[in-house]
Order: structure tokens, then sequence, then C-alpha cells
């Protein structure tokens, strides 16, 4: 079953076009991790497939409140303690049980502590143990595992995994291997947008004063 | 959005939230007027209402930028975005938080603050039915200016320049509607005006913040 279908996508950053032309179609139980330079726009395309920016062009079709996207930031609450930062997320998505999610990312014997006093590592764990409560099917993930270690990369990778086999989809960004062979692999080098003296598409006029 | 309004209020009262900065503020604008205007009561019970209604504006002002800053900074306004609570809500839970935290504790604060100023006690009850009435709207208006300036470093001055003209109505019939209690005169016109200006920004403002928000997070 296709989840996620992506067709002629364009995506500017600060009226900018960086892609063109993207199309991919993302089924249920399988991840598809997006390669590309620094710059090369995964950011933005995933900021887009979000809803957080307009497309240029293109049209992105998904079920409807189908998407969890997790940023670079983790939007934790340095004062509010792992627990509590967990329960906000889960009942804002309305699923409420959070403990298979603190047992999963091994947060279990940290959940009294304040968000401040983690570890960079821990922080991340926290932040992608929120989309474990959000019970979204397609997950879209930028750049999940820095600051994480080897053991907590496999962790991650376990979870995917899980989510997967549960019949999940997932839409990573990332530079480093995460130990997920059966990911398709999508370079977004042949993407990049022309410029417009080139006879690339131009970005919308005012998008720079916005 | 429960949820999201006990975690505003928990945050706001955990260290560093700022819980009590804009109570604190009123507190030194009010116990410093009768040193610069002098002791005479009868001057101070004419200015009163002004003041009471300067010090809770520039008190609300001084908290606005973090309605949404602190939330841009850390990254959890994105997720907010994406979470399946329309935007348009999370502004109203957020300046329906911002009130609870800074408008509320001038209401409560304000009879004793009065007397500091020599308010007429007739115009006690006034003031306090003004500020109830009027310091909704400057917690919704504030989230305007803290959504337009929501990607900015030090966005203070510029929120300040845009959301202080929008709090001028709020100010004139706020002032004016304790100056008429304490005369005795009737007061309905500027409490239906300070009542009416506040309910149309609750139901109007929402709509504009989210707008600004989702243009600041492209």
């Amino acid at each position: 079953m296709t989840m996620l279908s992506v067709e002629g996508l364009a995506v500017s950053r600060g009226g900018l076009p960086v892609l063109e032309n993207i199309g991919f179609t993302l089924e249920a139980g399988h991840a598809l991790v997006l390669r590309g330079p620094n710059g090369i726009g995964k950011t933005t395309l995933l900021r887009t497939l979000a809803g957080l920016q307009p497309a240029l062009a293109g049209t992105v079709s998904m079920p409807p409140e189908s998407m969890a996207y997790a940023a670079h930031s983790d939007g934790l609450k340095s004062t509010l303690t792992v627990r509590e930062n967990m329960t906000f997320w889960a009942s804002v998505y309305a699923t409420h049980d959070i403990e298979p999610a603190l047992d999963r990312m091994n947060l279990r014997n940290l959940d009294h502590r304040a968000a401040h006093s983690l570890s960079a590592g821990q922080k991340r764990r926290l932040g992608l143990a929120r989309l474990l409560v959000t019970g979204r099917p397609i997950w879209v993930l930028d750049e999940p595992t820095v600051s994480l270690d080897t053991a907590s990369v496999a962790l991650f990778a376990e979870a995917v995994r899980g989510h997967l086999s549960t019949g999940g989809a997932a839409l990573i960004a990332t530079h480093i291997d995460l130990g997920l062979e059966e990911a398709r692999v999508l370079d977004l080098a042949p993407f990049k947008a022309k410029p417009p003296e080139e006879g690339g598409m131009q970005g919308a006029f005012d998008e720079a004063f916005l | 959005m429960i949820a999201l309004l006990l975690r505003d209020l928990r945050l706001a009262v955990r260290a560093g939230g700022g819980f009590g900065l804009g109570l604190a503020f009123f507190l030194i604008v009010v116990t410093l007027v009768p040193f610069g205007v002098g002791p005479q009561g009868e001057i101070l019970a004419r200015i009163a209402p002004g003041i009471l209604w300067l010090g809770a504006l520039l008190a609300c002002l001084l908290s606005l930028d973090r309605i949404f800053a602190l939330d841009f900074e850390d990254g959890s306004l994105d997720l907010l975005v994406t979470a399946p609570i329309p935007l348009e809500g999370v502004v109203s839970i957020k300046a329906l938080a911002h009130w609870i935290t800074t408008g509320l504790p001038l209401v409560v604060a304000a009879p004793v603050f009065g007397i500091l100023l020599h308010l007429a006690p007739e115009a006690q009850i006034w003031m306090i039915v003004a500020l109830l009435l009027g310091t909704p709207a400057l917690s919704v208006l504030g989230t305007f200016g803290a959504a337009l300036t929501v990607g900015l470093k030090r966005g203070g001055l510029l929120l300040s320049l845009l959301v202080l003209p929008f709090y001028v109505p709020t100010l004139i019939f706020g002032a004016e509607l304790v100056r008429r209690g304490a005369e005795g005169m009737n007061t309905q016109v500027p409490l239906l005006m300070l009542a009416g200006i506040t309910a149309a920004t609750i139901a109007l403002v929402p709509f504009a913040s989210a707008a600004a928000i989702r243009v600041n997070l492209r």
C-alpha cells in the first residue's frame, strides 16, 4: 500500500528553488533514506512534506493526519522532566501511553530527570521517543542520529524496524549508515534545481520578504 | 489543548519561567511614581487610574516576546505546527497562559497597588473590572506581535513598537472607565467599549497570529 507519493515536487529555500522534479513513492513497511551533500535541500524537502512551507510545484499525496515530523532540534522543554515532556506530546497526539516508548528508547531510568540535565545523546533519544507516542504511520526524520553513539543508533534502527513491521513507513535524511540495510536510498543530487538564468524555475518574488 | 495550557503554566512557574516578572515590574512602577510625583494625595488619586493602566500595559509588554520565542528556539514550535491541534488553537491557548501568568496576577494585585496610589475607594472595584476586561485583549494582541517577530533575535523592541498602537484603545477606555467610576459618573460607555475591544480581539487576532507564524516558519 502506498503511504506517501510525491510527483514533480519542487521546493525552495529563501525564495530560491533548490530541488525540482522530485518523484518517489513510499509504501507501508518501507523506509526511504535521503542522501545528498550539505545544502542540497534535504531539510527543505522534509519541511515541505511536513507542511511547514509551501511547495513551489508538484503534488504530495498522503492520508490526512498521518505524518510525524522530527526536526534537527528535539523540541524539548529543558525545565520539564523526561516524563513530563513525553506526557505532553502523548496527550497532544491523544495516545496517552508513554511507557512502551520509554522502554524502547531506554529512558526508563532517566524519567524523573529534568531535560536540561540530559546529555546530547539522551536528549536526542527523548526526541525520538516522542515519535513513538505520536501513533502516526509516516515518520519524517531529519538527521535523527546526530549525537547518538553506536549503541543508540542500533536502538534507533530497532525502533524504526519495529515501526515498519507494524505497517508504518519512514523517510529519513541522514549522512551516516543507520544499519537499515533494507531501506531504499534516494540520492537528491540529480534533482538539484537549475538556476533561473539557465532556464530553471523562478522562486516566488515576494518569498524573500516573508 | 488542555495539555498545552498546563505545560505552559508549568513552564512559567519553573525556574526561569518568568512568572511574577510582570507583577514585580507593576509593583516597581507603582511604588516609584509617588516618589517622582510627590506625596500629595489628590494629585496621585487623579493620575492613579492612568498609572495603574500604564503599569499593567508595560508589565504585559515585558513578557510578550517569550510567548513564541522560547518554543521557536528549542524547535517545539515546528512540532506544534505539525501536531494535530489547529495553530489558531495553539495561539489562543498561549494567549490564555500568558494572561493567567501576567494579567490575572495584576487584576488580583490592583486593589493593593491602588492603595499605594491613593486611588479613591469607590474606584477600586472599577479598577478590578477594567483590568479584568482589558488585560485579556493585551495578551491576545501580544500574540500577534510575538508571532510577527518570532524568528528575530532581540525582536523585543520591534515587538513593542508593533504592539503598542494596538494597546491604545484598551488603555484609553480602561483608564476612562476607572476615572468615571471614581467620579461617580455613568460608566456604561467605556465599559461596553472595553468589553467590545476584548471580545473582538479574542475572536479575530488568533487567526492573524497563526498566519504570521506560518509565514515566519517557512
